[in-house]
């Protein structure tokens, strides 16, 4: 693998294995995340793009077939390992679903329910804390007349930034996004992508798609896997226009995928 | 090959169509026939002494203490019941769904939801009634209690079930604990089907005859009299509806049967309100 990223590194992975049960999803991935860079995965589909960002906050833990081994260090710390507090590294490595899924509850309430898990506020306080996750999420002048109303009757793409002002309020320093657009219509599309460069300046932020214009539109750098392994990873310029490998040149030239 | 004619197809297809509402309109003929007898044969033994009198002089006798006594007892089930099988759904759709010891659960249960409620009722009989020496409304509660478990355990656990993994994971994601992602926000996504389910087991239970015949039997006074202390719904016969049904429906004097019919009646509205809101609940639920 072709690996020659510079700078200030957030996360670090080497030799990541996946199993669902006896199948092995990744094998031997090794890949360094930049701190304040938006890294895109980029990949055909089942090539575990997306189970791969599942292991940065082991939310795959919820199921008891999946099993990972490896490192993964995220400040230097490898999050693996038994004795990480994993509420703690979900409060630090937050998370976009391909799907918006806003809490049964009001829209104010879907931010401050996070809040509450992990600070100790007052009212005045969460009431702050909650503006700025939805000022920071592009959010605020849409909803802050209802912010009493259901956090399910926002448009798709409303909902999707409101899950982002969810994640950004427990002020994370790290947010995945697993095909955040896949379910919005194009201009809630637009309005995500652009929230992401504005997100990059306080976040690293690693985002899988299936969009490679999207990839080439708002990554910095960008990984391409198939059949488990990280075949290239570089900057995203360079991935795009003179890739090293076959595989992602036929990739995003669109030959296969 | 030769085919069959045009007009034998459609006939044997307005024949199954013909006979399928047929066999519809019966089974809700019978309802309305039932609603219809209950309902003329209750009402004419309303009266203002038939709510607020426990007298047993026939014509003039009220049942007070068996409305109140149903409702006491039906709802110690619910306290009893309810929380248990929320909890035991909890734990089939949460953390045992595919474990070895959570498919015994869930079969068990299945198991004694078909149990024939007289058996619930004699086994409550041996458990408690037997061993404290008397009949009392607690051990009927703890009768419709068990039967309440199993079926608010299972649709617990299926209106679990339904919502949608994303939900889990989102709440996860964001840090919470599992038992706060259940709680906060599995439970709020799921609220009417649960509301739906606990209201529909406490109908099922609220009209049970066999359970209570065991362990609560019946009772001339009021489940607690002003003045006697409230163990006697632990340690007394207890009056209910049900059992007050099956006690006049079989005297000889017509005015205790029209007493039965009248109870009849009150269990039947009561039964018929509980569906009725379960269906509100669960159509608000949709919007």
């Amino acid at each position: 693998m072709k690996n020659d990223i510079k700078g200030d590194i957030k996360i670090s992975v080497r030799g990541l294995n996946f199993f669902y049960g006896s199948h092995q999803a990744l094998i031997g991935n090794d890949i360094d995340i930049l701190t304040n860079r938006v890294t895109a995965v980029i990949g055909p589909s089942g090539c575990g793009k997306s189970t791969h960002l599942r292991v940065y906050n082991r939310i795959f833990e919820l199921y008891r077939e999946q099993k990972a081994s490896g490192t993964v260090m995220l400040d230097g710390e490898n999050i693996l390992s038994a004795d990480v507090d994993i509420l703690e590294l979900r409060r630090k490595v937050g998370m976009i679903f391909q799907k918006p899924t806003p809490f049964p509850m009001s829209v104010y309430e879907n931010i401050a329910y996070g809040l509450r898990l992990h600070y100790k506020l007052g009212k005045g306080e969460i009431m702050d804390k909650v503006e700025k996750a939805l000022k920071s999420a592009a959010l605020w002048e849409e909803v802050k007349d209802k912010l009493d109303r259901p956090g399910m009757a926002l448009s798709g793409g409303q909902q999707q930034r409101l899950c982002i002002a969810r994640a950004i309020a427990v002020e994370p320093e790290v947010i995945l996004m697993d095909e955040p657009t896949s379910a919005i219509d194009p201009i809630g599309t637009a309005k995500i992508e652009e929230l992401v460069g504005e997100l990059e300046k306080k976040f690293t932020i690693v985002i899988v798609t299936h969009n490679m214009q999207q990839a080439a539109r708002i990554s910095d750098y960008t990984a391409f896997f198939f059949e488990g392994r990280i075949i290239e990873y570089g900057e995203t310029e360079q991935i795009f226009t003179k890739p090293a490998n076959k595989k992602t040149e036929d990739y995003i030239t669109g030959r296969f995928g | 090959m030769k085919k069959r004619p045009v007009f034998m197809r459609k006939f044997t297809d307005r024949l199954v169509k013909v006979a399928s509402v047929i066999a519809a309109l019966v089974g809700i003929f019978f309802l309305f026939w039932i609603l219809l007898v209950v309902v003329t044969k209750g009402l004419s033994a309303f009266n203002l002494k038939f709510f607020t009198d426990i007298s047993l002089d026939g014509e003039k006798g009220g049942i007070a203490n068996a409305i109140v006594g149903t409702i006491v007892i039906t709802f110690t089930a619910v306290i009893l019941g309810v929380p248990a099988g929320l909890l035991g759904g909890v734990f089939l759709s949460e953390y045992g769904r595919s474990s070895r010891i959570g498919s015994i659960i869930r079969f068990s249960s299945n198991v004694m939801m078909g149990m024939p409620s007289i058996i619930i009722g004699l086994f409550v009989y041996s458990i408690i009634v037997y061993n404290t020496g008397t009949f009392s409304g607690f051990s009927g509660a703890f009768a419709l209690a068990i039967i309440m478990l199993p079926v608010v355990l299972r649709t617990t656990e299926d209106m679990l079930s339904l919502v949608p993994n994303a939900l889990r994971e989102a709440a996860m994601a964001l840090g919470a604990p599992r038992w706060k992602v259940t709680l906060h926000v599995l439970f709020r996504a799921a609220k009417t089907g649960l509301i739906t389910g606990v209201l529909l087991a406490t109908a099922r239970v609220s009209g049970e005859t066999a359970p209570l015949l065991f362990t609560s039997l019946n009772s001339y006074y009021w489940p607690a009299e002003p003045g006697w202390h409230f163990w006697q719904f632990f340690n007394s016969p207890t009056a209910n509806l049900t059992v007050t049904i099956n006690d006049y429906a079989m005297s000889p004097y017509a005015g205790l049967n029209s007493i039965a019919w009248g109870a009849a009646l009150m269990i039947t509205a009561g039964v018929l309100a509980l569906n009725i809101t379960a269906r509100i609940f669960f159509r608000e639920a949709k919007k």
